[in-house]
């Protein structure tokens, strides 16, 4: 039997839960946790320079690596800092568990230095929270944590640890609990069979089918049984922007991903299917535009492992409750040795679908003119050629975030990160660096911009300390570009505060940290730039590479419209 | 339409906040509301009342079922209940009125359980609208103050809601 203080449970447990690293910041209500790891070296602490980094970069760890990101930060406006990056991972289903000091519990309620309820403050964006009660609870309540964060749909989950739970004075007995179970939690491991036949049945008829899958299919671990399951049957497939890389993007069948800013072919052969096998994907507001408009001739198969994503905003016809991989395995076996039954309507189907990649092709961006400012298009074709499409590639929000998902292809699930259902500026560099810890033989690059990066610049200093290279490329518009382009569109081209008058010297900037910074202007200038970058992959090089303001992101769905509506450039519209 | 849905929780401080969260987060209704300790001292019932279509209940129904705390859940209006409320009311009472209270108390078989010489204070039970028609019919006296629990309701026959 072992006794151990509280604050010494929480760092045998993190060793023993196989935890590899924290992203944290110390303060008063932790630093009986952060004594305890300074004693061990099985859990190595990455110390941030602001908290919403700190869960950015465990988000990014958990993405890229599928295992849940941990937290650690003090009390008050350590823990309020984390909301932000709490709200991110929510949105898109991340595992991270958070773990936050607390003042001690005789002052909890009374307006104590640095006191916040950061349970309350964190109840609807977390899956689910704790505060600790009595030190005995730690090995349990953490082991909950984890569990809850890593199993069925994921998420966050905020552990809230007041100070006297970890005083190194008391001690009680500490055993690893293997397993834990909770009575009001049994997350599906299989979808209902006869429903599986039902939409199996629906796939092997249908005339004009279209895969649509999410995130769900990358976080479940599915995406090869996806592509397995998608090249059997030979049919279309589209992605949502969570869904990246699930199915690999250079072949025929991928359609490119969908939605507001989706690829034409995407948009077209969702609204005129007449079979939509959703997967791992939840029908949002950015995906289906209006949903009366929304497909309006395609029966819809829904597979998601979380019931209220179901019929949520738009009715299945085939709902099925269950995990991705095993429901797609379920469905294949019974594929297996069987045909669709249409070959011709589905000939024609392909036939419908190449015409409208035929439209677009060539035409999806203006090149840059001798002279004229480079294109930001252009700039991400670059990144991708120079990287192979191999890199881990996150992003902030905005444009560049759009071009990056357009213009980057993408064969392998996990490798696009970036903030889909929050849409956090400031998101992609701390993420970029929790994977570059974690994997880094790869090349990690942040697409970000002026904007975005100004949000988070402050991890340069992270990455100082802990040489983490990373590269990070920004497309310096000058502007906060997405903003500008609905000014644009709907106000008249008033740019009402999307114009950054006084943007730093990047380039002194960066140096003042002791990195690289290399500016790009001309054309001639970006691949040599890109070359020199990547050539270290230990190394943070900067590339400062000016676009141009005036450029807009197409496709772009028509506000209140169907799937269809579109415009296609600045004068196009479908 | 309106449903009422009964909820097993852990008896977990926070807990309600959860699911009290849960309706003004997801811009749901909450009708009525009431909460107390179950036969065993891990759980809580609670009990809402709330108002939407198929499709809105079945988002409400889903989405209590996600919460952590929630451990089983029946849309009771789904099959045959019995479905009560308590009130206490403290009516005028006066003269001529007093008569005209107790009569009234009477015929909804309604009890007083407090008395001054100018107030009775009433306690009644029965469904919602049983409630409300005692307060109509009282509204000409003089209502002076209530206290409704909110519903509380079982299902009918042989099915319980247990673990």
């Amino acid at each position: 039997m072992e006794l151990l203080s509280g604050a010494d449970m929480i760092a045998r447990f993190l060793k023993d839960e196989g935890v590899e690293y924290i992203y944290g910041y110390p303060g008063g209500a932790a630093l009986h946790i952060y004594d305890a790891l300074f004693r061990q070296d099985a859990v190595k602490h990455i110390l941030v320079r602001h908290e919403q980094a700190a869960t950015h970069a465990a988000d990014g760890y958990a993405r890229a690596s599928g295992k849940p990101g941990t937290v650690l930060v003090t009390s008050g406006p350590g823990a309020t800092n984390t909301v932000t990056g709490i709200a991110t991972a929510y949105m898109d289903s991340i595992p991270m568990v958070v773990l936050c000091g607390q003042v001690a519990s005789h002052l909890i309620g009374e307006d104590a230095f640095q006191e916040t309820d950061i349970v309350g403050v964190t109840r609807p964006i977390v899956k689910h929270s704790f505060i600790i009660k009595h030190p005995t609870e730690i090995p349990t309540v953490l082991k909950k944590a984890y569990y809850l964060a890593a199993s069925g749909r994921p998420g966050p989950v905020v552990v809230d640890i007041p100070k006297d739970m970890t005083a190194p004075t008391e001690r009680y007995e500490y055993v690893y609990p293997k397993k834990v179970k909770l009575r009001s939690y049994n997350p599906v491991t299989r979808g209902h069979t006869g429903q599986i036949k039902k939409a199996v049945e629906l796939m092997l008829k249908a005339r004009r089918p279209v895969f649509y899958t999410g995130g769900g299919v990358v976080t479940g671990d599915a995406s090869e049984a996806l592509t397995d399951l998608v090249q059997r049957l030979g049919y279309p497939i589209t992605t949502t922007l969570m869904g990246i890389g699930a199915y690999p993007q250079r072949d025929r069948q991928s359609l490119g991903w969908l939605g507001m800013h989706g690829s034409y072919e995407a948009n077209m052969a969702m609204h005129h299917a007449d079979l939509i096998v959703a997967i791992g994907a939840r029908f949002d507001d950015r995906v289906t535009n209006n949903t009366s408009k929304f497909c309006p001739t395609a029966k819809i198969v829904h597979v998601d492992i979380d019931p209220s994503s179901i019929s949520k905003t738009v009715r299945a016809d085939v709902p099925i409750v269950g995990p991705a991989g095993s429901v797609i395995s379920e469905m294949i076996s019974l594929v297996q040795g069987r045909e669709p039954a249409n070959p011709e309507a589905l000939t024609e189907w392909w036939e419908r679908i190449d015409g409208w990649r035929d439209e677009r092709r060539g035409k999806l961006y203006e090149p840059a003119a001798p002279g004229e400012p480079l294109k930001p298009q252009q700039v991400i074709e670059a990144i991708c050629e120079v990287t192979r499409g191999e890199a881990f590639v996150t992003t902030d929000v905005g444009q560049h975030q759009m071009f990056a998902a357009q213009y980057y292809k993408f064969d392998k699930p996990n490798r696009f990160i970036t903030s889909g259902g929050l849409g956090t500026m400031g998101f992609g560099f701390p993420a970029a660096m929790g994977i570059k810890q974690n994997y880094p033989d790869d090349d990690v690059v942040c697409i970000t911009g002026e904007g975005s990066f100004q949000m988070m610049m402050q991890e340069l200093s992270t990455c100082k300390q802990y040489g983490v290279g990373v590269k990070i490329v920004n497309l310096n518009n000058q502007s906060l570009g997405m903003v500008r382009q609905w000014q644009d569109l709907n106000y008249k081209s008033r740019h009402a505060h999307s114009y950054m008058e006084s943007l730093p010297d990047f380039g002194k900037l960066i140096e003042a940290y002791g990195f690289t910074a290399i500016r790009v202007e001309r054309e001639e200038d970006l691949l040599p730039a890109l070359e020199r970058a990547f050539a270290d992959k230990d190394e943070l090089v900067f590339l400062d590479v000016y676009v141009d303001p005036r450029e807009h992101v197409y496709p772009m769905q028509v506000p209140l419209g169907s799937m269809r509506d579109m415009l296609l450039s600045k004068t196009e519209r479908t | 339409m309106r449903h009422i849905i009964s909820i097993l929780m852990e008896n977990e401080p926070g807990a309600l906040s959860r699911v009290v969260g849960l309706f003004s987060q997801r811009n749901f209704n909450i009708e009525s509301l009431n909460v107390a300790p179950t036969d065993d001292a891990t759980l809580s019932r609670l009990t809402v009342t709330t108002v939407g279509d198929d499709r809105v209940i079945e988002q409400i129904t889903k989405h209590l079922n996600k919460l952590i705390d929630v451990v089983k859940l029946v849309d009771l209006t789904e099959g045959n209940h019995v479905e009560r409320e308590l009130m206490l009311v403290k009516v005028k009472a006066l003269g001529a009125q007093r008569d005209e209270v107790k009569r009234t108390v009477d015929i909804f078989r309604a009890q007083i359980v407090d008395v001054t010489p100018s107030v009775y204070t009433v306690q009644i039970t029965g469904d919602a609208a049983k409630l409300d028609a005692f307060l109509q019919a009282m509204s000409p006296i003089g209502v002076l103050e209530v206290a409704r629990t909110g519903v509380s309701g079982i299902s009918r026959g042989d099915k319980v809601l247990s673990l």
